[in-house]
């Protein structure tokens, strides 16, 4: 049984094809990688899957579910969180309140009782702050809860990022570019911190990773992306010795150094 | 901390029977000026705290407050109004059935007020919520010239253009700050409840809040129509404290003044807003003479009508550009922080110097 699939995804902008005929198949319990040159459509494969964008062509199930152009607040509740690029947490909110509000998904007291904080609602309220302060004393961030999110350190704002996506509860967690920004000594940090709580939170990880490095050594599989088009697929040593592989990075290597 | 805990709410129960003190004092003894402008400063309290829920605190930009204020004067004065009082001043067309002989107690009538103002914030949150920043600014101006047009048209219900007239004065200090103390503790405890975070959530990064699982029609639903609800309410007690209501109150510049107390106030702080209520409501009074001329016994200063409108748009100007934060940002008053402010500090010193100098002064 294949936890997520994408069947011949496609989407337009306009003119620009950012991403062509994408085929996925994420089992249960996988670390899958998703790399491939600047602008080759890993964000937007992750955007598709996430509801922020429709698909122009395919379609995408998720547990045997199709989930095609659904909200994207039904998507993480049917179990699929996510991280951005560029950090989107509630930079004004405290640590605190950030890792709470993803909780606010699965509260079942309504808003007067909330608002008359009626005795259910305590409950839930209790709860949700103890399982809160419990995540983020696991990711190394109880210290900080009081603080503004926009106030911590880059680093400790992905953990944050990681943080708040676990709060949602989900089964398959996108994470896009973690590593990026990061000295290579923090980055074998979080790869070994993603590891972990894959296992603890038995959770499917598919992770945009623009160093092959970072993902060569925490994906089980790797897709590559240049141009909106798969360029390749396999295990990471394959993946690595692929000749169309180096020379999508090559060109951008080139690029770079301009 | 237990202490301290203590001893605020030692604070907060003694300012309380300050102000019901103070009220009652008020309300027996000031005179009839006074006590109105009090009444006006509590009513934009509730006006600004409502304003801030939805602008501050959901980060939408509305500006459909007066419409609110519309819907909910008109109700609660139609509702409290004698039957014969009606029938006196529609004289062009007669009330429609069952209005013209209904008749409601004052606090019922201000809660069909709330409650039919959230209806309609209700129906035109759907189309209007979906757009964004400008957009809904504009929508939402649209919808409370709509409800100022419709008022003028609707001779049989609202008496057009000529206004209602007799509204019985039933606003007084108690329902006022009774009120406003209401709105306050209601909506401080949304604000701190799951919903309120998911509404901070929409204000800081609507994105991010989507993919955290928030539904954010829903949501903004729920902040536009309590806002409504509480901005009915405040325009049915400015109805019955005025007596007289006309469409071209609820005009544009009406949600401008609120929208000045929420700035001013700081957007995301509700103790902020009615802070600034009181400042402004006051001050309005105070530059009344801007609009009026000014005997200098040798030399008549000649006012200009409307030169308080400009000095209230170049405030909100000035605070936008170099004071946005407001007064508040977007903390709430604590007793903590007023303690530990400098002048308090200051003022504490100074006591305890007195104290143990025995009067003499440095
Ligand atoms: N909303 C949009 N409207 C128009 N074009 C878009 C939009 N989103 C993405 N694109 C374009 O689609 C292409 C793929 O973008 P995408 O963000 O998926 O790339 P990426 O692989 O994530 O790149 P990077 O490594 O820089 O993050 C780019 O050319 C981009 O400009
Ligand atoms: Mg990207």
């Amino acid at each position: 049984m294949s936890l997520l699939k994408l069947t011949e995804v496609t989407m337009n902008f306009g003119g620009l094809t950012a991403l062509k005929s994408f085929n996925l198949e994420l089992a249960p319990g996988e670390i899958v990688g998703l790399s491939g040159p600047n602008g080759a459509g890993k964000t937007t494969v992750f955007n598709v899957i996430t509801g922020v964008y429709e698909p122009s062509h395919g379609q995408i199930f998720f547990m045997e579910q199709e989930i095609t152009g659904m909200r994207p607040d039904l998507i993480t509740k049917a179990g699929i969180a996510r991280t951005f690029q560029n950090i989107r947490l509630f930079k004004g909110l405290s640590v605190m309140e950030n890792v709470l509000i993803a909780h606010h998904l699965h509260l079942k007291a309504n808003y007067l009782a909330a608002m008359l904080k009626l005795p259910g609602y305590r409950r839930e309220e209790r709860e949700m702050r103890e399982r809160s302060l419990a995540l983020l004393e696991r990711v190394g961030l109880a210290d900080l809860r009081d603080e503004q999110a926009g106030a911590l350190p880059y680093g400790m704002q992905r953990r944050l990022e990681i943080a708040r996506a676990l709060a949602t509860n989900p089964k398959l967690l996108l994470l896009d570019e973690p590593a990026a920004g990061m000295n290579p000594k923090e980055a074998e940090d979080l790869t070994a911190f993603i590891k972990e709580i894959q296992t603890e939170f038995d959770l499917t990880i598919f992770l945009i990773e623009h160093h092959m490095d970072v993902v060569m050594n925490i994906s089980e599989l790797i897709y590559v992306l240049d141009y909106g088009m798969t360029i390749a697929g396999g295990k990471p040593a394959e993946v690595q010795n692929n000749q169309r592989v180096i020379e999508a990075y090559l060109g951008v290597n080139e690029d770079v150094e301009d | 901390m237990a202490e301290q805990k203590r001893r605020n709410q030692i604070l907060t129960t003694v300012s309380i029977l300050l102000l019901l003190g103070f009220i009652y004092f008020a309300e027996n003894y000031l005179d009839l000026y006074i006590v109105r402008i009090l009444n006006v400063c509590a009513i934009y309290a509730i006006l600004g705290m409502s304003m801030n829920l939805i602008n501050g605190f959901t980060g939408l930009f509305s500006l459909g407050h007066a419409g609110f204020m519309a819907v909910g004067a008109y109700t609660t004065a139609l509702l409290t109004m004698p039957p014969a009082v009606k029938q006196q001043i529609f004289y062009l067309t007669p009330l429609i059935k069952p209005l013209d002989q209904m008749n409601l107690a004052f606090p019922l009538a201000l809660l069909v007020g709330g409650l039919l103002t959230a209806l309609v914030g209700s129906m035109i949150a759907a189309p209007v919520l979906r757009l964004k920043g400008d957009y809904l600014a504009i929508a939402t101006l649209g919808f409370a010239e709509i409800i100022r047009v419709v008022f003028t048209n609707t001779q049989s219900i609202t008496n057009g253009a000529l206004g209602l007239k007799g509204i019985p004065a039933l606003t007084n200090l108690w329902w006022s700050f009774g009120t406003a103390a209401f709105t306050l503790v209601v909506l401080l405890s949304l604000i701190n409840s799951s919903y309120g975070r998911a509404l901070k959530a929409i204000r800081e990064d609507e994105t991010a809040a989507e993919a955290m699982g928030i539904n954010l029609a829903k949501h903004k639903t729920l902040s536009f129509v309590t806002g409504a609800f509480f901005a009915g309410i405040g325009g049915g007690l400015l109805g019955n404290l005025l007596g007289t209501i006309d469409p071209k109150m609820f005009s544009f510049m009406f949600t401008f003044n609120i929208l000045l107390i929420v700035v001013l106030g700081g957007m995301g702080s509700l103790t902020g807003s009615i802070i600034s209520a009181f400042i402004v409501t006051f001050a309005n009074e105070y530059l009344r003479f801007l609009d009026e001329s000014i005997n200098l016994g040798f030399f008549v200063l000649r006012g200009k009508v409307g030169m308080r409108s400009v000095v209230f748009s170049a405030t909100l100007m000035f605070v936008v550009l170099f004071y946005r934060h407001g007064l508040m940002g977007s903390k709430e008053f604590s007793w903590d922080r007023l303690l530990a402010s400098r002048v308090c500090q200051r003022m504490q010193g100074c006591f305890k110097k007195r104290l143990l100098k025995g009067g003499y002064d440095q």
